[in-house]
């Protein structure tokens, strides 16, 4: 009887120390990263985000005492690929996928790791993703969804332009987009009069902004990615458009600026993530991350490092190391920025997993980005 | 078949059938992926290997087979009507893709298939009612076997490698037929197979169909193993790694789409450790390999054998000069 | 009629970048029988390499110099030497496969080498804008269809009035009589693939202040090169030059008055119809079949 008792407690001890081992290793963090293929520059720079918190994280001691193993993979812009690889990382026992960044691969892995039962934050932005019911799917940036009507709102109000051409590139992403920006117009009573699809790569826009111009449209809303824009920018100006021209993220970001040089200048648009923003942790975060690797953020790069801070601030919260726990967490969650700067600006997860955030609304002026308006979250 | 081959060949089709067994998720898909690209390749390796097409929109064919199976398994079809349907269609439009190949040669045709690839690759972003457009389709099913439901991998995995079996049988059958002696005539020397009574222009015609039908089938089986398609996975450069693979496995040897798919789908696996070098190593590697090898892979044992016989002809040459000489 | 014209004009300078990398090809598919895949990013490397001189503090006509020469180096005797030499001899899918895997090696080496993103591309030209009769015009979009057409005709005389460039052309036409005539074969076929590698430079100091140069750019452009190329006519070196133009104009006039999101299809439609009713292209002259 005795025996038995002791051979219980012993075993009992022996799992704690096991389990308490468990918990004391490096934890394992999986990225699924588009690095080859038509995603590889948002998806690059992604991982170059999360990369950097990663390290920063790690050098002050790791989340609740534990380092880091992030080991990012190639999805090769691939959906089959990308389903392969959250398959592994559910498989390999990942506490969190971070990634992807391309929305159809999003699509597919997502189905994995819910199944998986493992949190997933992502820097896709096609609306569907957050519209599937699941439990573990959060953003890091907003959706289309809530980008566009802040937009229309400020052609409505500010612009005031009653017609509007729509020009964006026929991919998940513009096509996603130009779906609820026109969605948005309709709701304010603005009229669509040009709808203009370009390919992505594409880089004769003497067409297409020709079609902008006959539709005699008082405004141009640009939802390309960011060489094209560079190159319709040019071509805008060259074909003398003179009427507004307001862009959303990938249309004003810094890249774009660099490309077209002065042919942007005027621009205005609507940015949840930039690194000219003019608060001091973002600058600090622009700082760093151009020490790091050289080259000047754009909203992908933030989007990544933010994601990892989330995770670590939201492990933090609850304690421990549960996926499942903490995907249940982040509904409805408010992270301070004050209390964990890593995140950048106060950040909220809704019910569907979408977050609410400060953005902001920026004008091209000389080359840069400047903050003309801060337009509220609804963050508490 | 001699006892060596046969052999190995038992050998192979055991480990295929119990390895996959003891893999966890990842490797299950992995292999399934692996055999989907096989029974493509066959027919890639049958209209350019055997029968010396130039065809480089191979994915076309891919993608036509499955989004005909997503688009009528989401329309409420069984998976067992849409399959059927896209090999047809493959092969209805493969015979008509064999058309230009009648009238240019070589090169040319090559490029012809490439903008067919390019078309599709079009039609699919483009006509968005049908297709989804880029955002493609989702929520595809798995088909169901006698009432067995084949959700979970490892089950989809036999069902496609059975699937790749018996469709090999076929094309072993075909090669060893009048019509596969036909091919490689009209690979060879076509205007001389033209002067011995062959129709080459039926036979290239059927090249070019058989191959699409193939690859009809095996998208078919992609879309139900992925359960969401869009236009990304059959492009030009799709169908570009396509021919890689059956070049690199060896055009002409049959089991030449076996080893070029494994080095295209597994290669990028095991070469994960270069990080954004893998790409690089790769292409440098196959051009290497074309410079070393350019008849594939599969050539080695037959430049082993040519070397072998080389030598023994210069030793029985100069052993019989030295008799001579004596 | 002002917004056809302008489609037109743009178009003409978007067919003469086309045009100046089908030139290239042509030439090496004449003189050679080597049809390169990664002639695309033989325009793409230069790109890079000019903007690494010019990193350096060189001024661009310096850079482009520079890259002249290390082009010449290696993708014109390095390639030869390398991958044409070796491989000819088995047939075209040997040589087909190893420029795929070429092509593959240069993007992905300067993706991950360099940068995955575009860069800005200095221009030859000054940003000046001309106006005329309603339609504007860039000084680039004139300076680029004048350089072209110099580079075109340029080439086609040195082939047919000197020397070297007919001996280019016996090789081109018949190897094997060339040699017998004691023409130096190999060194006249490296010329070819030394002003591949020229062409290609021009093309990228044309070509990336729009393009903007990034790992894939050379893609696209090889691709419609292609096409262009076989447009024009094969076995003709102003054929190239017709390509590109009606490839660059047609893909304008069709996004605007067809459609936008079928653009890429007009090169390929216009390439179907030449092949089936006129395979040699439409400045082609028929090639005998060699039985």
């Amino acid at each position: 009887m005795m025996k038995k008792a002791r051979l219980l407690a012993t075993a009992m001890l022996a799992a704690t120390a096991f389990g308490a081992a468990a918990q004391t290793g490096p934890v394992k963090i999986a990225g699924i990263m588009e690095l080859s293929g038509s995603g590889a520059t948002p998806g690059t720079n992604f991982n170059n985000g999360v990369k950097l918190a990663v390290k920063e994280i790690n050098a002050a001691g790791g989340i609740l005492g534990r380092q880091i193993d992030y080991q990012p993979v190639d999805d090769q812009t691939n959906p089959g690929v990308a389903k392969a690889l959250a398959q592994k990382a559910v498989d390999d026992g990942a506490y969190v996928v971070l990634g992807p960044v391309h929305s159809g691969a999003t699509l597919v892995a997502m189905s994995e790791t819910q199944r998986g039962e493992v949190t997933n934050i992502i820097g896709a932005e096609a609306a569907s993703i957050t519209q599937a019911g699941d439990p573990y799917m959060f953003r890091s940036s907003f959706t289309q969804l809530t980008a566009m009507p802040k937009v229309a709102r400020y052609i409505k109000d500010t612009v005031k332009a009653k017609t509007v051409a729509v020009m964006f590139t026929n991919n998940d992403y513009g096509k996603g987009g130009r779906d609820a920006v026109v969605k948005a117009f309709d709701a304010l009573g603005i009229k669509v009069v040009a709808d203009i699809p370009t390919d992505p790569l594409q880089v004769d826009f003497s067409a297409a902004v020709l079609k902008a111009k006959q539709s005699g449209a008082d405004a141009l809303f640009l939802y390309t990615l960011e060489e094209e824009s560079a190159r319709a920018l040019r071509e805008l100006r060259k074909q003398g458009w003179d009427k507004p021209i307001i862009g959303e993220t990938t249309a004003v970001s810094q890249k774009t600026i660099e490309l077209a040089g002065d042919a942007a200048n005027g621009m205005v648009g609507h940015v949840g993530l930039t690194v000219d923003a003019p608060e001091p942790r973002i600058k600090d975060f622009g700082q760093k991350f151009f020490n790091e690797y050289k080259y000047k953020s754009e909203h992908n790069g933030m989007k990544g490092y933010i994601s990892m801070y989330v995770v670590k601030a939201m492990t933090e919260k609850i304690g421990k190391f549960d996926s499942k726990a903490l995907a249940a967490a982040m509904h409805g969650a408010t992270i301070s920025a004050d209390k964990n700067p890593g995140v950048l600006m106060d950040i909220g997860f809704d019910k569907n997993g979408d977050i609410e955030r400060e953005s902001f609304l920026i004008k091209v002026d000389q080359g840069k980005q400047v903050v003309i308006d801060t337009l509220p979250g609804t963050v508490k | 078949m001699n006892n060596k081959k046969l052999l190995a060949g038992l050998v192979s089709l055991a480990l295929l059938l119990v390895v996959p067994a003891f893999l966890k998720n990842y490797g299950v898909y992995l292999f399934t992926y692996w055999a989907i690209f096989v029974i493509a390749n066959m027919g890639l390796n049958l209209t350019v290997g055997y029968a010396g097409q130039k065809s480089l929109g191979h994915a076309a064919f891919l993608g036509i087979g499955a989004y005909s199976v997503a688009i009528l398994m989401k329309a409420g079809f069984s998976f067992w009507l849409g399959l059927p349907v896209a090999a047809l269609g493959c092969f209805v439009i493969g015979l008509g893709l064999g058309f230009p190949a009648l009238r240019v040669q070589s090169i040319y045709l090559g490029f012809a298939t490439l903008g067919f690839n390019t078309l599709v690759w079009l039609v699919m972003r483009n006509e968005a009612w049908l297709t989804g457009g880029t955002f493609g389709i989702n929520g595809i099913g798995r088909p169901t076997v006698f009432g067995l439901d084949l959700g979970r991998n490892l089950p989809y995995y036999y069902f496609v490698l059975a699937f790749a079996l018996v469709l090999a049988f076929l094309l072993w059958r075909l090669l060893r037929s009048p019509w596969g002696k036909a091919f490689t005539a009209l690979r060879d020397n076509p205007i001389r197979a033209e002067s011995l009574g062959i129709d080459i222009q039926a036979y290239t015609l059927l090249s070019f169909a058989i191959g699409a039908a193939y690859a009809g089938v095996a998208g078919g089986l992609l879309a139900s193993l992925v359960q969401f398609i869009e236009p990304v996975p059959f492009t030009v450069g799709a169908s570009i790694m396509m021919y890689l693979m059956v070049v690199v496995g060896g055009p002409g040897y049959f089991l030449g789409p076996l080893l070029g798919s494994a080095i295209g789908v597994l290669l990028p696996e095991w070469l994960r450790f270069a990080q954004g070098w893998y790409l690089f190593v790769f292409g440098i590697a196959v051009v290497l390999l074309m410079l070393w090898l350019p008849d594939g892979l599969l050539s080695i044992p037959d430049r082993i054998k040519a070397r072998r016989l080389a030598r023994d002809a210069a030793a029985a040459r100069s052993a019989a000069t030295a008799k001579a000489g004596a | 009629m002002t917004d056809f014209l302008q489609l037109f004009l743009s178009g003409l300078a978007t067919g003469s970048i086309y045009a100046v990398a089908a030139l290239g090809f042509t030439l090496l598919w004449q003189a050679s029988g080597t049809i390169n895949f990664a002639q695309g990013d033989f325009v793409m490397l230069p790109a890079f390499m000019m903007l690494g001189f010019a990193s350096f503090g060189l001024p661009l006509l310096v850079a482009f110099a520079l890259t002249c020469v290390v082009s010449v180096l290696f993708l014109g005797w390095g390639f030869k030497r390398a991958i044409a030499d070796p491989l000819l001899r088995f047939g075209m899918m040997p040589v087909i496969v190893a420029t795929i895997g070429l092509a593959i090696a240069m993007r992905a080496g300067i993706r991950a080498g360099v940068s995955a993103e575009a860069q800005p591309f200095p221009s030859l030209f000054a940003d000046r804008l001309f106006h005329v009769g309603g339609v504007t015009v860039t000084l680039a979009d004139v300076g680029t269809l004048a350089i072209a057409l110099l580079l075109v005709f340029g080439t086609q005389a040195f082939l047919s009035r000197t020397v070297t460039g007919r001996a280019m052309q016996a090789v081109a036409q018949n190897t094997d009589s060339a040699t017998v005539l004691g023409i130096n074969v190999p060194r006249m076929i490296f010329y070819t693939f030394a002003i591949n590698a020229l062409l290609a430079c021009a093309a990228a100091l044309l070509v990336t202040p729009t393009y903007l140069a990034k790992f894939d750019m050379g893609e696209s452009l090889g691709m419609k090169a292609f096409f262009a190329a076989i447009i024009g006519g094969f076995t003709n070196s102003r054929g190239a030059l017709l390509g590109g133009l009606i490839v660059g104009v047609a893909e304008n006039l069709a996004a605007a008055y067809v459609s936008p999101a079928y653009k890429d299809a007009v090169a390929l439609v216009i390439f179907m119809l030449v092949i089936m009713f006129k395979p040699e292209g439409l400045l082609g002259r028929k090639a005998e079949r060699k039985v």
